[in-house]
C-alpha cells in the first residue's frame, strides 16, 4: 500500500519520483552566474538529438536520461554542455558533467534548471563552471559556499587534492 | 463527522491543533473545521511555518475530540508504550 | 579506533557551519521547505509523529566512552532522557527541535561525531561486524577499510542525489554478522591463495518492499582498488537507477532488470576508465588507518579461566559472552532487551554506566549491534564478573542473546511517520510470555524475531526467524506474518507464511508456531529455522491457521 493517505510529507522522507519532469526551455542567454575567465560563448544550444544528427553547433543540450558519452568523440567541437536539471533530486546531472571532464573536456559546462544554491558546492566539484538557474542565487550564499570547504576527502573533477594526498604528499 | 485542523511547528517539531484563532499543543482545544478548512490550509502551507498541515476526522464532542485513527491518537497521546510520555490532553488508553 | 586528525575535524566543522547556514535560512523563510528537507535528511533530521528525530551516526558502530557520555548528554539536554540504538548501527533521538540543532550539531562535533547521511537519497553509515577485532574467525579487522569508505562517501559531489538510499557493509569472515547479502554493496575481506587482502563483492541486495539478495558482481578486488571499484559501482547506479518509481529506485531493482551479469559488464566498463584516474587512496593512507585499529594492549597474563559458581553470572556467560581471539580475554554482549523495557533503548544514566565499563574494563571501545544490542568487545576474563554486577545493577544484564526475548523491532507507530502499525507492544507482548522463564527460552534456542512497522522494513522482518510486519488494513493496525528469513552467511528471505492477523490474533500464532516447533525439532539444538528448513512452511501453517 501507499502512504499516500498520510500527510503530504511522506517524509520517507522526502521520495518523490523525478524522472519525466519537464525539462528546462532551452535558453542561449548566458548562464546567471559563471566561474570562467573567457567570454561566454552566445550560440544557439542544440538539443542532443540535433547535435548528432550532424547539425553545425557549438553547444549542446544535455537532458537527464540522455547519455553524455555520445558527445565524448566531438568534444572538440564543442564550446558550451549544458546539463539540464528538471528536478534538483535528479542527480543524473552530476555524474554527466563529471564523465566530461574525465573525457578531457575544458570547455563550458553549464547547470540549468532547478539548480539550488545549496548544490552549486557538488556542481562545482564535478566540473560545472556556470550556472542558470530558474530561481535567482542569493549572491551572499553562494560566496559562502564557495568558500565553505577548504578540505575534501575524495576526488572528483575540480583538482582539489583529497585529504589523502595532504596526509602523504 | 468533524475534522480538526493539525500540524507540526516548523521551529520545535512540537504537535499542533488549530483552536479557532492559533495553535494549541493540547488537542483537546482543537475546534471542529469547516468549509474554510481548504482556504485555511492553502495559506498555512504557503507560509511555510507549520510543516505537514492536515484535517484530519474525529469523533466525539467539542473540548474531547478523539482522532479515529490509533496513528493520530498516537500523534495527540505520546508512544503508547512510554505513558511517562504522554501529553495529558489524551490518555495512552485512549490510543 | 579512528580518530581525527585535523582535516577530518575540519570537514566536520565546515559541514555543521553549513548546516547551520541552512537551518538559519529556513527558519527565516528563506527557502521553502521543500528545497530544506533534503539538507536536513542529509543530516540526519527526520520529522516524525511527535517531533524531529535525529539518527547520529556511529561508523561502523564503533563508540569510545567519551563518545557514549556524549550520546547520553545529549539524550538529557536535547531529548527526553533515552536514545534508541539502530538495525544499521546508528543511534536515534526522537525529540528534538530545529532550533536547537546547532547546538546540538557543536556537542556532537567535539567528540568526533556527526550525524552526516544518516538519511537522503545518498551513501549511509557504513556498516560492519560488531565483533570486529576480537573474533577469531575474522582475517583482518573490516573496520579500516569501513573508514575508508566513510571518508570516500562523505560529502561525494557525485552520489548526494541519488535514486534512493545506498548502504554498504563490511565484514572479513565466512561468519556474516553484518547481513552483507541484503546491502546495497557488501564486501567480504579475504586472502586469495597468494595471501592477498581483497574483496568478494556482493551488489543489489536489501529489504523492504521488494527484497532480495544480493549477487556476487565480482569474486575478488584487490584492497588497494575496492575504493574506485565502488564508484564505479555508484556510477552505474546514479545514471541508471530508476528515478520514475520510488518503490523501484534501489541498486536491487537495477540489478535486477539488467540481470547481474549486463550489470556487471557496465560497471566493469565504468571501472576500466575510472580506475587510472588515481581515485584510489595510497597505500600509506591504508596503513595510516589500519596502525589506528591495532589489537588493545592486551593483558597477556591474563587467566583464562572463569568461575562461573554464581548461576546467574553463569546464564550471562553461557548466553551473552562469546570466544575472543585473545586468550584470557571475551566478547560480552550488552542487552538492550529488558523484561517490559522497550527493545534498543537505553537510557542517558545506562549509557553513563556502559561508557565507564567500556574506560575501565574494555579497552574504550563500545560496539552497536544490528539486533539493537551492545557490545564491550575486549574484556578480559577476570573482569566479566565486576562487569557483569555493573551491568545487573542498571537492568542492563539480561541473558537472552539471539534468544526469543532478543526481540529486533523498528519504533513503528508509537513513533514513526511511515508505520502502518505499532510494533514495540507486540515485541512487549511476545516477550512477555518467555521473560520470567530463562530456561524455557535456552531450551528453545537461538530464535530471531524480527518486526517491522511498514514495508520499508527498519526491523528487518525478511531477515527474522518469524518476521512480523505491520500492515493497514481499512485504516486498523494488522500484521502478517512471516517465516524462515536469515541474515547471516546462510542468506535467506522470510515467506508469508497466510492471511494476516489482528493484534491478539499474531500473538496468538507466534504463539502456536513455537508450540508446534517444540513438537516437530528433531532434536533440542535444531533451530527453528532448521526445523522450517527441513518440514516446509506446510506444517507450520496448519499449526497456525488450523
Amino acid at each position: 500500500m501507499d502512504n499516500s493517505r498520510h500527510v503530504a510529507s511522506g517524509d520517507e522522507q522526502d521520495q518523490q519520483a523525478v524522472a519525466g519532469a519537464p525539462s528546462p526551455a532551452l535558453n542561449d542567454a548566458p548562464a546567471k552566474l559563471r566561474l570562467r575567465d573567457d567570454a561566454p560563448f552566445e550560440s544557439p544550444i542544440a538539443p542532443l538529438a540535433d547535435f548528432l544528427a550532424g547539425g553545425n553547433f557549438a553547444a549542446v543540450r544535455i537532458e537527464p536520461g540522455e547519455d553524455v558519452r555520445n558527445l565524448v568523440s566531438h568534444l572538440d567541437r564543442l564550446k558550451l554542455i549544458e546539463i539540464a536539471f528538471p528536478k534538483f533530486r535528479d542527480g543524473r546531472g552530476y555524474s554527466s558533467a563529471r564523465i566530461l571532464r574525465e573525457a578531457g573536456f575544458t570547455g563550458e559546462i553549464r547547470a540549468v534548471g532547478d539548480v539550488l544554491v545549496d548544490q552549486i558546492g557538488f556542481m562545482r566539484r564535478v566540473g560545472f563552471d556556470s550556472f542558470a538557474p530558474d530561481a535567482p542565487l542569493d549572491p551572499a550564499v553562494v560566496h559562502a559556499t564557495f568558500g565553505r570547504y577548504d578540505h575534501v576527502y575524495m576526488k572528483a573533477a575540480d583538482g582539489k587534492a583529497p585529504v589523502w594526498q595532504l596526509r602523504h604528499g | 463527522m468533524p475534522r480538526i485542523l493539525t500540524g507540526n511547528r516548523l521551529e520545535t517539531g512540537d504537535v499542533l491543533w488549530w483552536n479557532g484563532a492559533d495553535w494549541s499543543t493540547r488537542i483537546k482545544d482543537a475546534v471542529a473545521i469547516g468549509d474554510e478548512g481548504a482556504a485555511l490550509l492553502v495559506t498555512l502551507i504557503a507560509a511555510e511555518r507549520i510543516n505537514d498541515p492536515v484535517l484530519i476526522d474525529v469523533t466525539g464532542e467539542p473540548g474531547a475530540y478523539v482522532p479515529t485513527t490509533t496513528r493520530e491518537r498516537v500523534r495527540a497521546s505520546g508512544p503508547s508504550v512510554r505513558a511517562d510520555l504522554a501529553r495529558g490532553s489524551l490518555s495512552v488508553e485512549a490510543i | 579506533m579512528y580518530k581525527y586528525d585535523q582535516y577530518d575535524q575540519a570537514i566536520v566543522d565546515a559541514r555543521v557551519r553549513e548546516f547551520k547556514d541552512q537551518v538559519g535560512r529556513r527558519l527565516r523563510n528563506e527557502i521553502t521547505e521543500d528545497q530544506f528537507k533534503p539538507l536536513r535528511l542529509m543530516n540526519g533530521l527526520y520529522l516524525q509523529l511527535h517531533a524531529y528525530m535525529l539518527r547520529v551516526a556511529i561508523p561502523y558502530g564503533t563508540l569510545s566512552g567519551t563518545q557514549m557520555r556524549m550520546l547520553a548528554h545529549i539524550a538529557r539536554k536535547y531529548d527526553r532522557d533515552y536514545g534508541h540504538f539502530t538495525t544499521r548501527q546508528n543511534i536515534q533521538y526522537n525529540w528534538i527541535k530545529l532550533e536547537q540543532f546547532s547546538d546540538l550539531l557543536d556537542d556532537l562535533s567535539k567528540v568526533e561525531m556527526h550525524a552526516f547521511q544518516t538519511s537522503g537519497n545518498c551513501i549511509r553509515n557504513i556498516s560492519s561486524d560488531q565483533f570486529a577485532g576480537a573474533a577469531a574467525d575474522e582475517v583482518a579487522d573490516p573496520r579500516p577499510y569501513a573508514e575508508l569508505l566513510r571518508q570516500w562517501s562523505t560529502l561525494h559531489p557525485e552520489f548526494s542525489f541519488l535514486p534512493r538510499k545506498f548502504k554498504i557493509a563490511v565484514i572479513a569472515s565466512d561468519t556474516d554478522r553484518a547481513a552483507i547479502q541484503l546491502h546495497d554493496i557488501g564486501l567480504q575481506l579475504y586472502r586469495n591463495a597468494a595471501g592477498d587482502l581483497g574483496f568478494r563483492v556482493f551488489v543489489g541486495g536489501g529489504m523492504g518492499r521488494t527484497p532480495i539478495i544480493g549477487k556476487i558482481i565480482r569474486e575478488w578486488i584487490p584492497v588497494s582498488q575496492f575504493l574506485s571499484y565502488s564508484e564505479a559501482i555508484l556510477r552505474v547506479y546514479n545514471r541508471y537507477g530508476r528515478r520514475d518509481n520510488i518503490y523501484k529506485a534501489r541498486i536491487k531493482i537495477l540489478v535486477t532488470e539488467l540481470g547481474i551479469d549486463a550489470f556487471r559488464d557496465q560497471v566493469e566498463a565504468e571501472w576500466a576508465l575510472l580506475e587510472p584516474l588515481g581515485l584510489d587512496a595510497p597505500q600509506a593512507e591504508y596503513d595510516r588507518i589500519i596502525a589506528q585499529f591495532a589489537e588493545p594492549d592486551y593483558d597477556l597474563s591474563a587467566p583464562d579461566t572463569l568461575d562461573l559458581s554464581d548461576p546467574d553470572f553463569k546464564l550471562w556467560v553461557d548466553q551473552n559472552v562469546h570466544v575472543h581471539k585473545q586468550p584470557g580475554y571475551a566478547i560480552a554482549t550488552i542487552s538492550l532487551k529488558p523484561k517490559a523495557g522497550i527493545p534498543g533503548d537505553a537510557s542517558s544514566a545506562q549509557m553513563d554506566v556502559i561508557a565507564d565499563l567500556a574506560e575501565k574494563y574494555a579497552h574504550d571501545e563500545i560496539r552497536v549491534t544490528h539486533s539493537q544490542n551492545l557490545v564491550l568487545a575486549h574484556v578480559r576474563k577476570a573482569d566479566l564478573y565486576a562487569v557483569w554486577q555493573a551491568l545487573d545493577a542498571v537492568d542492563l544484564a539480561t541473558p537472552n542473546l539471539d534468544l526469543v526475548t532478543d526481540i529486533i523491532v523498528c519504533p513503528g507507530m508509537d513513533y514513526c511517520t511511515l508505520a502502518n502499525a505499532r510494533s514495540i507492544p507486540i515485541a512487549q507482548k511476545i516477550a512477555a510470555k518467555f521473560e520470567n522463564d530463562v530456561a524455557e527460552q535456552r531450551d528453545l534456542g537461538e530464535l530471531k524475531i524480527k518486526i517491522s512497522g511498514c514495508i520499508n522494513g527498519c526491523g528487518h522482518h525478511h531477515a527474522g526467524h518469524i518476521g512480523i510486519l505491520g500492515v493497514d488494513k481499512k485504516g486498523e493496525e494488522a500484521y502478517q506474518l512471516l517465516l524462515g528469513g536469515s541474515g547471516a552467511e546462510d542468506a535467506s528471505l522470510a515467506k508469508i507464511l497466510g492471511p494476516g492477523f489482528d493484534e491478539n490474533g499474531i500473538i496468538a500464532a507466534v504463539d502456536k508456531l513455537i508450540a508446534f516447533y517444540k513438537t516437530a525439532r528433531a532434536a533440542p539444538e535444531e533451530r527453528f529455522l532448521d526445523t522450517y528448513r527441513r518440514l516446509g512452511a506446510a506444517p507450520f501453517k496448519e499449526a497456525v491457521y488450523g
